[in-house]
C-alpha cells in the first residue's frame, strides 16, 4: 500500500484543524466553520475545474466538519468524482467520505455503485481493497443487493491477491451478517473451505471467520472444513514460535487464528474419521501440555494469548464431552487457575468448570476443588467472580456433598450481595429439595433460609415447601413442630408466618398433644402475628383459622369471636371481609360432618417440575440452560425424592410463568369422588346462607384459598348453574352435534342440494324440495369403504320443543350398507310453527366391529318455507311502514366474508327463498326482497333489505317480519351467508 | 436558598467555588447504598457531592452538545441558574424551590459588584482577584441568603488595598457598622463636594419585530434611568417624568396648563426602583423621592409598549432567481427629527446556508459578506433623521441535495439615537438638603437620552 508521502500532506487541512483546536469558545468554532464552509462552497461553485489535490483537501475538510457534529449538505458529488481518480490518496479520501456520509440518495448511490464496480473489476489490488472496504463499511442493503454476487467470485478467484481475498472474505461476512438472504450460496462455498489451506495466514483467519458464521446456518455445506481446520490447527500448534514470523504474537504462534479454528470446530460434533480425530486430540493435548511449560515471556500479552487458546481448547473439549482423559486434564488445569493471581482467570476458570461439572466424566474431578471454590465464594473481592463460584457450587453439588454446600451457601447468604441473594436462595432451595436425605433436614434448611433472607425468598420457594410437606406424611409432624418453634421468635419474617399458617392449619393437630403447643397456644401464636402482616398473609391466616375450627372444635368460640370482630367483618379490603363473612357463616351453619368434609386435609399435589427450577431458569436466561440442566446427571437421586425430580423431558419445557403454584398450566387433576361430593355440599351450604354469592372462586393473588376447595376444575358458579340442556336429553341418547355441524348447516341455508357431510367412512348427500309449509328431503348415505356397515340407523331428533314446531316423518332404511353402496332415506317434513333450531340427524352404525356415531344438524331452517312474493314499490313501502315496531325489525351490520359480487348476492338471496324486487330501492346497489313464511299454524310476512358498502366491505341487512323471533333468526341466518 | 455558587471559565474549569449548603449534588440512592458507614467518610462525601454538582453543570450546560438556551437547568433535582459574561459562566446552584427572579437579581448584582471592584469580568481578572471575590461572597451571601450588595457600602469595608484595620480608628469602624446596619445603608454620612453635580442618563433599548409588509408584530421599549450623583450631605431628591398617571392627576386641577404645555405623556407598563426610592410614597402619590447613594446607580427600570417611536424602518425585497441565485434589496428609512443624528447603524442581512458568492452595492456606508456569520453586514456611521438609504446584493447559491427550503431568518438592525424611543421626558429632579446650605439651584444637573436597538428585526 503506498504510504501517504510527506509532500502530499494537506497543509490547508492542517491549518484549519489547528484553527478549530485553538478556538476559545463554541461560538468561535462555529464562526470558523461557517467561514470555511463558505470558502469551500465558493470553490465548488463550478466556475473553474478543481484539481484532484484541492478537491481531496476540501472533501477532507468537509469530512472533518461533519465529524465535529455539523451538518454537511454538499460535496457529495465532488467525493464521488474523487472515486474515479487514479491516485490512491484521492480515491481513499473519496471512499472515506462515502463510507461516513452516504445517504440513500438514489442518484448518488447509482454513481457510487458504478465507481465501486469499476474498482472491483480493475486489476489493481489496492483499489479492489478500497472498494471492498467501502462496501463493508456501508454494509447497507442496497450495497448488498448490488455486490453480493460479485464478492464470492473475487473471493475464490485464483488470481486474486491475498490482501484482496482477505478483504473480500471479511466484506462478505459483513454483508451476510447484515442481510443473510442476500448472499447466494453456490458452488463457491466448497472453494471457500479450501481457503483454509491458503499460504497466507491473513486469508485463513478471514476465511475462518466467514466459515464459522456461514456454517451455523448450513452446517452440511461446510462439513469438509473439519479436517482442513484440524490439520491447519495441528500445523500451528506444533510449529515453533519462530516459524510463523509475522503471525507470532509474543512467542505464541497465530493465537487469533487458533482461537477461531477452535471456535469453528465447536460448531460440529467430534470428527468421525479416526485419523482426523486422533490428530485433533493430539493437538488438544499439545495445547494442554504447553500450558504447563514455563512462560517464554513475562509480558502479560504472552500469557493472555496462551490462555485464550487454552480456554478455547477447554471449551472444545467440553463441547465434545467424549474424552474422559482430556476432560479430567482440563479440569486439573482449571483447578490451577482457581488460585491464580489474575481475577479474570479465576472468573473464566469458574465459568468453564461450571460446564465441566455437568459432564459425567469430569464431575468427580471438579468435586475435588470444592474447598477452593467455597473459599472463593467467601473471600473473592469481585462480585461477579463470587457469583460464578456460587454457580459452580450449585453445578457440582450431588448427594455426597449437598449438606456441606448447602450449609456453606446458607452461611454465605448472610453476607451476600443483594443482587445475587434471590438467586442463591433459589439454588439453596432446589439443592435442599433435590438432595434431601431426610426431610427434617430439608425443612430445617428452608426455614433457615426464610429466617436469614426472608425478603429474597420468592413465592415459588415457600409454595414448594408446602407442596413437599403436604405430599410427605413422614415429615408433617416434624414440620409442624419446627414451624411452631420458629414462629415463637419475637420477630419473624412474613414468609415464615405464611408457611407457619399453612402448615399449622393443615397439620397443627399432629403437635396438639403437647401442652406447650396446645390448640389455643397455636392459635394465639398465629394471631399475635396477624396484625403485622400484609393483606395476602392475613387472608391466608383466616383460612388457617377456619381449618383450626375443624381441627380443634374447642377453639371454635374464640375463632368465631375473631371473625366476628368489626375489624374483620367490615374490613376495608374486600378479600378479607369476604373471607371473614363466609368463614363465619360456614362455621356456624355447617354441621361438624360437613365442616370436616369441606375443610378436609389438602390432597397431595400433583408431581411435576419444580416451579423453583423454572424460576431459576427464567432468572438466568436461556444461555445458562446447560449449567442447570442437571436432569441427566445423577439419576440415582430419583428414587429418594420421588417425582419431584425433574425428568429430562420436562426440563426443557417452557416454564409456566403466569400461575403461582404452577398448577393451572397443567391439566386439572382428576377430582376424587369424595371431594367432588364435598364440592356440591359446599355449594348447598352457601346457597342457604346469607352470603349466597359463589365467591370462593380462585383469586389471582392467593392460590391457597382456591386450594381449600376441592380441586375440581369448575368454580362453584358452574356447579350452581346446572347446564339446562344436559338435563333434558332426547328420547334416544344421542351425542352432541359434531363441532362443524353449524358450519355444514350454513352451507345449506341458501341451497337445497349438496353433500351434507363427508369423512373417510361415510358421505351424506342431501336433495330437498319445499312447497308452502311442506317439504321432502332425500338423504343419501354412501359407504366409502369396502366393508359393510352394520346396524346402520339414521334417526331424526327434535331437541327442545321442536316437536311442536316441526313434524318430520322418516322411513326406515336397511340396517346394512354394503361397501361402496349408497342407501336413500326419504324425510317428509311439515312445518307447524315458526322454529329456530334445526332438527338433529343422528347416524349410528358399526364399522369393522367398532360402533360409530355421528350427529349432524339437518339442513332444515325456517327460510326453507319461504314463498316469494312479488310486489310493486308502492306496496313494499306500505308494508315496510306497517312493520315499523322496533321488535319487528332486526338489523345487522357486518363485514363481508366473501368477495362482494352483485350476481352472487342475488343468487344467494333467491336461494334464501325471498323474491327479489327490482326498482324498489332508490339505490340500485341495494337488494330488496319480500316473501311469506308458510307454516301450518300461521303465515309470517317478511321484508328484507340488504345494503352492501363496497368501500368498507360491509353489509347492512334489515329484516322486518310480523314476528320478532323470526326477524332475528332470519337476520342471523342470512348474515352468515355473505 | 442558594446552595452554592460556582464561576467557570469557557473550558468549564472552576475558578471560584463557594458552597453554602451541603445538600447540593447529593445522590440519595447512592448515599444509602454505598456510604452505609458514617464518620471519616462524611468529609469525603461532601467533597464528592460538590464535585458532582460542579461536573453536572459542566457536562450538561457548558459542554452540552446543543446550545443550552434556558438560563435555568435542572439536573438530578438540582437547579442551576446561570448567567454568562463574555467567556465566564456564573452558576448559582440549589436543591430547593427558590425564587428564580431573586437568584438572577443576585447574580446580576454580583456582576455589578465585581465590575465595580475590578472592571471587566474576565478569566484573568477573576484569577487575579480571587481572594477579593471570596471576601465579597462572604459578605453578600450568608448561608445562601443574599445580603447587602450595595457597592458603595461594600467599598467602605472591603477594599483592594490590603488590610487597613490597623489604621482604621475605632470611630471609623463603628461608623461603618452603624451605616451598614442602619436605615440608609447605601449612603454614608459626611460626604462633601465642592461642586454639587449630578448626571442623569435615560438609556432605552427598543425591540421590534416587523412583518415584511411593514406591520408591527411586536414592539416594546425597556429603559433604565441611571444616575451619577456627586452631592454633599444627605440630600433628599425628587424625580419627575411625563408619566401618564401623574400628568393626568395634575391635569385635573389645571387642565389648561397641560394642554398649553402640550407635553406628551407616556404609559409605563411596569417599573422597578432602586432600594433607595421610598416605595410608600410612590404608591400613594406616585412621586419618586429618595436619598441617592454616592456615585453611579440605577434609579429605575421600566418598560413601555404603547406609542413607541420606531427610529428606523427596514423595507426588504428578496427575489429568488432560479435555484442558484438570490437578489436582495433592502431600504432603510430614518424616522425622527432631521436635526438628530443616529449613530453606529448596522444592518445584518442573513444569507442562505449554501451561499457560494455575494456581490453587494450600497449607496451609503460599507457592506460586506461575512461568511463566518452567514450574513451581509452593512455599516453606516451616521445618519440624519428623515433620510433613506439602500443596499442591493446578488447572492449565488450552490445547489445541494438537501431539499429543505431556506428558513429566511429576519433582517436585524443595530443603532444608537439621541432620544428616548418611548417618549419619556425628565420633567424635573429636585434636590433638597436641609442641613447644608445649598439649594436646588446650586446643583449642576446633566440629562442625556440614549436610545439603542435591542432586538430590532424585520422579516423578509
Amino acid at each position: 500500500m503506498p504510504a501517504v508521502s510527506k509532500g502530499d500532506g494537506m497543509r490547508g487541512l492542517a491549518v484549519f484543524i489547528s484553527d478549530i483546536r485553538n478556538c476559545k469558545s463554541k461560538e468561535a468554532e462555529i464562526k470558523r466553520i461557517n467561514k470555511e464552509l463558505a470558502n469551500i462552497r465558493s470553490k465548488f461553485k463550478g466556475d473553474k475545474a478543481l484539481d484532484g489535490y484541492s478537491k481531496k483537501k476540501y472533501v477532507c475538510k468537509l469530512l472533518f466538519i461533519f465529524l465535529l457534529g455539523h451538518d454537511i449538505d454538499f460535496g457529495h458529488m465532488e467525493a464521488v468524482n474523487l472515486l474515479s481518480s487514479n491516485k490512491y490518496t484521492e480515491k481513499q479520501i473519496g471512499y472515506l467520505f462515502i463510507s461516513v456520509l452516504v445517504n440513500s440518495n438514489s442518484e448518488l448511490i447509482r454513481l457510487i455503485n458504478n465507481a465501486i464496480k469499476n474498482d472491483l473489476a480493475s486489476r489493481n489490488p489496492t483499489f479492489m481493497c478500497l472498494a471492498l472496504h467501502c462496501i463493508a463499511n456501508v454494509g447497507s442493503r442496497e450495497m448488498g443487493e448490488a455486490f453480493a454476487a460479485d464478492i464470492p467470485r473475487i473471493l475464490v478467484a485464483g488470481d486474486s491477491m491475498d490482501s484482496v481475498k482477505q478483504s473480500a472474505a471479511l466484506c462478505l461476512l459483513r454483508l451476510y451478517k447484515a442481510s443473510p438472504d442476500l448472499v447466494p450460496m453456490g458452488e463457491w462455498t466448497a472453494r471457500v473451505v479450501h481457503l483454509l489451506n491458503d499460504q497466507h495466514m491473513g486469508v485463513v483467519t478471514a476465511a475462518v471467520s466467514l466459515i464459522t458464521c456461514l456454517c451455523k446456518k448450513n452446517p452440511d455445506d461446510f462439513k469438509t472444513c473439519i479436517s482442513l481446520a484440524v490439520s491447519r490447527l495441528s500445523r500451528i500448534v506444533s510449529s515453533a514460535s519462530t516459524d510463523l514470523q509475522d503471525y507470532t504474537y509474543y512467542f505464541v504462534p497465530a493465537p487469533w487464528l487458533s482461537v477461531k479454528l477452535l471456535r469453528l470446530l465447536q460448531c460440529y460434533p467430534p470428527p468421525e474419521d479416526a485419523a482426523v480425530k486422533g490428530r485433533l486430540v493430539e493437538c488438544l493435548e499439545t495445547v494442554l501440555n504447553k500450558a504447563q511449560e514455563p512462560p517464554k515471556s513475562k509480558k502479560v500479552q504472552h500469557s493472555n494469548a496462551k490462555n485464550a487458546i487454552l480456554f478455547e481448547t477447554i471449551s472444545l473439549i467440553i463441547h465434545y464431552d467424549s474424552e474422559p482423559n482430556l476432560l479430567v486434564r482440563a479440569c486439573n488445569q482449571l483447578g490451577q487457575f482457581l488460585q491464580h493471581r489474575e481475577t479474570n482467570l479465576r472468573y473464566l476458570a469458574l465459568e468453564s468448570m461450571c460446564t465441566l461439572a455437568s459432564s459425567e466424566f469430569s464431575h468427580e474431578a471438579v468435586k475435588t476443588h470444592i474447598d477452593t471454590v467455597i473459599n472463593a465464594l467467601k473471600t473473592e473481592r469481585d462480585v461477579s467472580v463470587r457469583q460464578r463460584a456460587a454457580d459452580l457450587l450449585y453445578a457440582m453439588c450431588d448427594r455426597s456433598n449437598a449438606k456441606q454446600i448447602v450449609s456453606e451457601m446458607l452461611r454465605y447468604l448472610e453476607t451476600a450481595d443483594y443482587a445475587i441473594r434471590e438467586e442463591i436462595v433459589l439454588k439453596v432451595a432446589i439443592l435442599a429439595e433435590k438432595y434431601a436425605v431426610d426431610y427434617s433436614w430439608y425443612v430445617d434448611t428452608i426455614l433457615n433460609l426464610i429466617r436469614i433472607a426472608g425478603d429474597y425468598v420468592s413465592e415459588e420457594v415457600w409454595y414448594r415447601v408446602l407442596q413437599i410437606v403436604t405430599n410427605r406424611d413422614d415429615v408433617q409432624g416434624y414440620a409442624a413442630k419446627t414451624v411452631f418453634e420458629a414462629l415463637q421468635a419475637p420477630a419473624c419474617h412474613e414468609n415464615m408466618v405464611k408457611v407457619g399458617g399453612y402448615i399449622l392449619g393443615e397439620f397443627g393437630n399432629l403437635i396438639a398433644g403437647d401442652p406447650r403447643s396446645s390448640p389455643p397456644v397455636q392459635f394465639s401464636l398465629l394471631h399475635s402475628k396477624f396484625h403485622l402482616c400484609s393483606v395476602a398473609t392475613r387472608a391466608l391466616l383466616l383460612s388457617t383459622y377456619i381449618k383450626f375450627i375443624n381441627l380443634f372444635p374447642e377453639t371454635k368460640a374464640t375463632i368465631q369471636g375473631v371473625l366476628r370482630a368489626g375489624s374483620q367483618l367490615r374490613n376495608a379490603d374486600v378479600e378479607l371481609q369476604q373471607r371473614a363473612v363466609e368463614y363465619l357463616t360456614l362455621s356456624s351453619v355447617a354441621s361438624t360432618d360437613v365442616l370436616a368434609t369441606v375443610l378436609e386435609e389438602m390432597p397431595p399435589f400433583p408431581e411435576r417440575e419444580s416451579s423453583i427450577l423454572a424460576k431459576l431458569k427464567r432468572k438466568k436466561g436461556p444461555g445458562a440452560g446447560s449449567a442447570l440442566d442437571d436432569g441427566r446427571r445423577d439419576p440415582s437421586s430419583n428414587d429418594i425424592n420421588g417425582g419431584v425430580e425433574p425428568t429430562p423431558s420436562t426440563v426443557s419445557t417452557p416454564s409456566p410463568s403466569a400461575d403461582l403454584l404452577g398448577l393451572r398450566a397443567a391439566p386439572p387433576p382428576a377430582a376424587p369422588p369424595a371431594t367432588s361430593g364435598a364440592g356440591n355440599l359446599l355449594v348447598d351450604v352457601f346457597s342457604d346462607g346469607p352470603a349466597a354469592q359463589p365467591s370462593l372462586g380462585p383469586t389471582p393473588e392467593e392460590a391457597f384459598l382456591s386450594e381449600l376447595e376441592p380441586p375440581a376444575p369448575e368454580s362453584p358458579m358452574a356447579l350452581l348453574a346446572d347446564p339446562a340442556p344436559a338435563a333434558d336429553p332426547g328420547p334416544e341418547d344421542i351425542g352432541p352435534p359434531i363441532p362443524e355441524a353449524d358450519e355444514l348447516l350454513n352451507k345449506f341455508v341458501c341451497k337445497n342440494n349438496g353433500v351434507l357431510f363427508e369423512n373417510q367412512l361415510l358421505q351424506i348427500g342431501v336433495k330437498s324440495e319445499f312447497r308452502q309449509n311442506l317439504g321432502r328431503m332425500y338423504l343419501f348415505y354412501g359407504n366409502k369403504t369396502s366393508v359393510q356397515f352394520q346396524n346402520f340407523s339414521p334417526t331424526v331428533v327434535h331437541p327442545g320443543d321442536l316437536q311442536t314446531q316441526l313434524a318430520v316423518q322418516t322411513k326406515r332404511v336397511a340396517a346394512q350398507v354394503d361397501g361402496g353402496a349408497q342407501v336413500q332415506q326419504v324425510l317428509n317434513i311439515e312445518c307447524l310453527r315458526d322454529f329456530l333450531t334445526p332438527p338433529l340427524l343422528s347416524v349410528r352404525f358399526r364399522y369393522g366391529g367398532a360402533p360409530q356415531s355421528l350427529t349432524l344438524k339437518l339442513p332444515v331452517t325456517i327460510n326453507k318455507f319461504f314463498q316469494p312474493t312479488e310486489m310493486a314499490a308502492q306496496d313494499f313501502f306500505q308494508r315496510w311502514k306497517q312493520l315499523s315496531l322496533p321488535q319487528q325489525e332486526a338489523q345487522k351490520i357486518f363485514k363481508a366474508n366473501h368477495p362482494m359480487d352483485a350476481e352472487v348476492t342475488k343468487a344467494k338471496l333467491l336461494g334464501f327463498g325471498s323474491a327479489l324486487l327490482d326498482n324498489v330501492d332508490p339505490n340500485p346497489e341495494n337488494f330488496v326482497g319480500a316473501g311469506i313464511i308458510q307454516t301450518k299454524a300461521l303465515q309470517v310476512g317478511c321484508l328484507l333489505r340488504l345494503e352492501p358498502n363496497a368501500q368498507a366491505q360491509m353489509y347492512r341487512l334489515t329484516l322486518r317480519t310480523s314476528k320478532e323471533p323470526v326477524s332475528r333468526h332470519l337476520c342471523e341466518l342470512l348474515a352468515q351467508q355473505f | 436558598m442558594i446552595g452554592g455558587l460556582f464561576i467557570y471559565n469557557h473550558k468549564g474549569e472552576v475558578l471560584i467555588s463557594r458552597v453554602y449548603r451541603d445538600d447540593i449534588g447529593r445522590r440519595q440512592a447512592v448515599d444509602s447504598a454505598v456510604f452505609s458507614s458514617s464518620g471519616p467518610l462524611l468529609e469525603e462525601r461532601s467533597q464528592a457531592n460538590r464535585r458532582n454538582a460542579v461536573d453536572a453543570f459542566r457536562v450538561n450546560v457548558i459542554h452540552a452538545r446543543q446550545q443550552v438556551r434556558s438560563p435555568v437547568t435542572n439536573i438530578a433535582r438540582t437547579s442551576f441558574f446561570h448567567v454568562k459574561r463574555s467567556n465566564i459562566w456564573l452558576a448559582a446552584v440549589t436543591k430547593q424551590n427558590v425564587n428564580a427572579a431573586m437568584v438572577f437579581e443576585f447574580l446580576y448584582k454580583m456582576c455589578d459588584v465585581m465590575a465595580a471592584y475590578f472592571g471587566k469580568i474576565s478569566e484573568e481578572n477573576i484569577k487575579n482577584n480571587f481572594v477579593l471575590i471570596y471576601e465579597l461572597l462572604d459578605e453578600i451571601l450568608d448561608f445562601g441568603y443574599p445580603q447587602n450588595s450595595e457597592t458603595g457600602a461594600l467599598k467602605t469595608f472591603i477594599t483592594q488595598q490590603g488590610i487597613k484595620s490597623q489604621h482604621q480608628t475605632k470611630e471609623e469602624q463603628s461608623q461603618i457598622t452603624s451605616q451598614v446596619t442602619g436605615q440608609i445603608g447605601w449612603r454614608r454620612e459626611g460626604i462633601k463636594y465642592r461642586r454639587n453635580e449630578l448626571f442623569l442618563d435615560v438609556l432605552e433599548s427598543v425591540n421590534l419585530l416587523m412583518s415584511p409588509q411593514g406591520q408591527v408584530l411586536s414592539a416594546h421599549v425597556s429603559g433604565r434611568v441611571v444616575m451619577k450623583s456627586y452631592l454633599s450631605g444627605m440630600p433628599e431628591c425628587k424625580f419627575g417624568m411625563n408619566d401618564k398617571i401623574v400628568i393626568e392627576k395634575q391635569g385635573k386641577g389645571t387642565a389648561d396648563e397641560t394642554s398649553k404645555s402640550g407635553k406628551q405623556s407616556i404609559a409605563i407598563d411596569d417599573c422597578t426602583f432602586h432600594q433607595c426610592v421610598r416605595l410608600s410614597k410612590f404608591d400613594s402619590e406616585r412621586s419618586i423621592s429618595f436619598i441617592p447613594p454616592d456615585g453611579e446607580f440605577e434609579l429605575m427600570r421600566y418598560r413601555t409598549t404603547k406609542d413607541i417611536i420606531l427610529p428606523f424602518r427596514v423595507i426588504p425585497l428578496v427575489r429568488e432567481v432560479g435555484r442558484t441565485k438570490l437578489e436582495v434589496k433592502v431600504v432603510i428609512k430614518s424616522n425622527f427629527k432631521p436635526s438628530l443624528l443616529a449613530q453606529k447603524i448596522e444592518v445584518r442581512i442573513p444569507t442562505p446556508l449554501n451561499t457560494s458568492g455575494v456581490q453587494v452595492i450600497c449607496m451609503k456606508g460599507k457592506a460586506k459578506y461575512k461568511a463566518s456569520e452567514n450574513a451581509i453586514v452593512w455599516k453606516i456611521k451616521r445618519m440624519a433623521g428623515m433620510k433613506e438609504s439602500q443596499i442591493s446584493a446578488e447572492i449565488e447559491l450552490l445547489p445541494t441535495n438537501d431539499k429543505k427550503k431556506w428558513a429566511r431568518p429576519p433582517i436585524s438592525m443595530n443603532f444608537e439615537v439621541p432620544f428616548a424611543p418611548s417618549g419619556l421626558k425628565v420633567r424635573y429632579l429636585k434636590v433638597f438638603e436641609p442641613k447644608l446650605n445649598y439649594s436646588d439651584h446650586d446643583v449642576i444637573k446633566w440629562v442625556r437620552y440614549i436610545g439603542r436597538s435591542g432586538i430590532y428585526e424585520t422579516r423578509c
